[in-house]
């Protein structure tokens, strides 16, 4: 006991090692709370199997020929309900106070979301894989091939990654993780339904077609059927990265702000 | 080696004897070390004068002033919202103070908010652990996050599970646990790495008695390791058994400061109860 050693406290982690450490939460918590993910996938699952099965004949023919159509809007449908836990998950950090633990630690300040991202990432990719592997087995084959489904995945990714700005910023404004889900549900919803995902919009009235082709879904879904068909346009590529660019813009500044701003 | 630092070795030896389980590991020496080096840097671990923190149209703090020595256990006393977890706040670079001006362990907590996180560890109400998370992956994760190594982490996390008698339920996600352990959990991952300033924020606030004597037991720990520790609470009993020194606060402001005895001789009152309870009469009849 005379001996006193002599090391101390250990240099704070890096700004790499901090995001790493949070995305290592992230992923813990998709192993230990899968149902949070499975529960939304389970409805672009159903509508795949439902639509395709149910009114693929009616829509195109055969359920063979409309899956093709459909399998990209449902790819779209998943991922993008999914990147609802982004403000989710940082609505349950900070309304139960961890993220004062996080705050009194001398880390890089942003590394709780850039390590939540890297979980989103997976999230996204967890999603993507298990609408295509059901495409697959339904018998999809796509047109475009595998870069071409994986360019698919990666647009998708992208723009997903945008949009989950936006829920954390929503996630910071609102006060429970319940209110987060419902309001998403509530804008997700109509965007994904109020689409091209399951008909082409040619038969809808006027008025809807309108707004059909300026959901920023109907787009990103064209940009998804254009590289899974084997038919890319960049065109539509371009206007899904620029709408994510715009997302990017105006949602991350406003996380940022709400979120240095939250005591 | 100076004098004040045998004189801890002593309290050190004194103390793993009555709980061997608790203390003693390699932590505890390290800590040692470390305080008894920020000791001869800064005889005083927390600085602050004048601080002011409205929100919205209630002043939570309104000119708190505190000084508390290195190597003290200091209790901030006081009931709801009277100011204590702002005080928290602020001096552990959570919140900003809209006035006044703050140190702790030599460093201004708005300039030099970097090098204080350094320096301090927060637990208790103002902190908490990952509900999802197993008690062990929630100090891996904040392990690493306090910049231990991989295996640092793992073998830091499997010595304060044990010592804190979490071993058993190491695997199991953080919300099965009851609200002694889950506290307990969120103490130890406090103790990660060596701190200067221990910040526990009502510790023990929503426990039974059985795990509230076990965080008493940590907190006395902590500071026969001899680091510095601020604590608030509710509870009187508590800031008489654990705190060198005690604050009353009140309205956001100190409305008295001394040791639990000195108080009680000062008011002529024979337990920090009937002091606490003069003094809030008091504020609350100079305030009407």
């Amino acid at each position: 006991m005379t001996v006193i050693v002599t090391s101390t406290r250990p240099e704070p982690p890096g700004a790499w090692i901090a995001t790493l450490a949070f995305g290592y939460r992230a992923l813990l918590k998709i192993r230990h709370v899968p149902e949070q993910l499975f529960d939304v996938i389970a409805i672009p699952v159903v509508f795949t199997l439902m639509f395709t099965y149910l009114f693929g004949g009616a829509l195109a023919g055969s359920p063979g020929r409309y899956l093709p159509f459909l399998l990209p809007g449902t790819l779209v449908m998943a991922v993008l309900l999914v990147s609802m836990y982004a403000g989710i998950g940082l609505n349950t950090d900070v309304s139960k106070g961890i993220t004062a633990r996080f705050r009194s630690l001398p880390i890089w300040p942003p590394a709780p979301i850039a390590g939540a991202i890297l979980g989103d990432v997976a999230r996204y990719l967890i999603a993507a894989g298990l609408v295509t592997i059901l495409g697959v087995i339904m018998g999809y084959r796509p047109p475009g091939g595998a870069y071409g489904t994986l360019a698919a995945i990666g647009l998708l990714l992208a723009f997903a990654l945008s949009l989950s700005w936006a829920w954390t910023a929503l996630g910071l404004v609102l006060r429970t993780p319940q209110a987060v889900m419902s309001t998403g549900t509530v804008v997700l919803f109509p965007l994904t339904l109020a689409s091209n995902v399951f008909v082409a919009p040619r038969t809808m009235p006027g008025w809807l077609q309108a707004f059909v082709r300026v959901n920023p879904v109907s787009h990103l879904v064209t940009a998804e059927r254009g590289l899974m068909g084997g038919h890319p346009s960049a065109g539509q590529v371009t206007w899904v990265l620029l709408a994510a660019a715009a997302l990017v813009a105006v949602f991350a500044p406003l996380t940022a702000w709400l979120y240095g701003r939250r005591p | 080696m100076d004098c004040r630092a045998s004189d801890r070795c002593l309290r050190l030896l004194a103390c793993a004897s009555v709980m061997p389980h608790l203390i003693l590991d390699d932590y505890v020496r390290d800590n040692l070390t470390l305080t008894i080096m920020y000791e001869k840097r800064y005889p005083v671990a927390v600085e602050a004068e004048g601080l002011r923190k409205r929100f919205g149209t209630t002043e939570a703090l309104r000119g708190l002033d505190l000084t508390v020595a290195a190597g003290t256990v200091y209790g901030l006393l006081g009931p709801n919202g009277a100011g204590k977890s702002t005080s928290v706040r602020i001096l552990a670079t959570l919140l900003r103070p809209d006035g006044g001006r703050a140190a702790v362990l030599g460093h201004d907590v708005v300039r030099e908010a970097n090098a204080v996180r350094r320096r301090i560890s927060l637990a208790g109400q103002a902190a908490t652990v990952d509900d999802d998370l197993t008690g062990k992956e929630n100090l891996l994760f904040l392990g690493r996050l306090s910049g231990l190594s991989r295996s640092g982490a793992r073998a830091r996390a499997a010595g304060l599970l044990e010592a804190f008698d979490l071993a058993g339920a190491a695997g199991k996600q953080v919300k099965t646990y009851s609200g002694g352990m889950r506290r307990r959990l969120d103490i130890a991952a406090s103790f990660l790495v060596p701190a200067g300033l221990y910040f526990l924020d009502e510790p023990t606030t929503g426990l039974d008695p059985a795990a509230r004597a076990q965080v008493w037991q940590i907190v006395r720990a902590a500071a026969e390791s001899g680091s510095t520790v601020l604590l608030t609470t509710q509870y009187l009993e508590e800031a008489d058994r654990l705190a060198d020194r005690v604050a009353v606060i009140d309205h956001g402001t100190v409305v008295a400061e001394g040791t639990p005895a000195g108080l009680k001789a000062d008011m002529g009152k024979g337990t920090l109860d009937e002091v606490f309870l003069a003094l809030t009469r008091e504020a609350e009849a100079s305030a009407a």
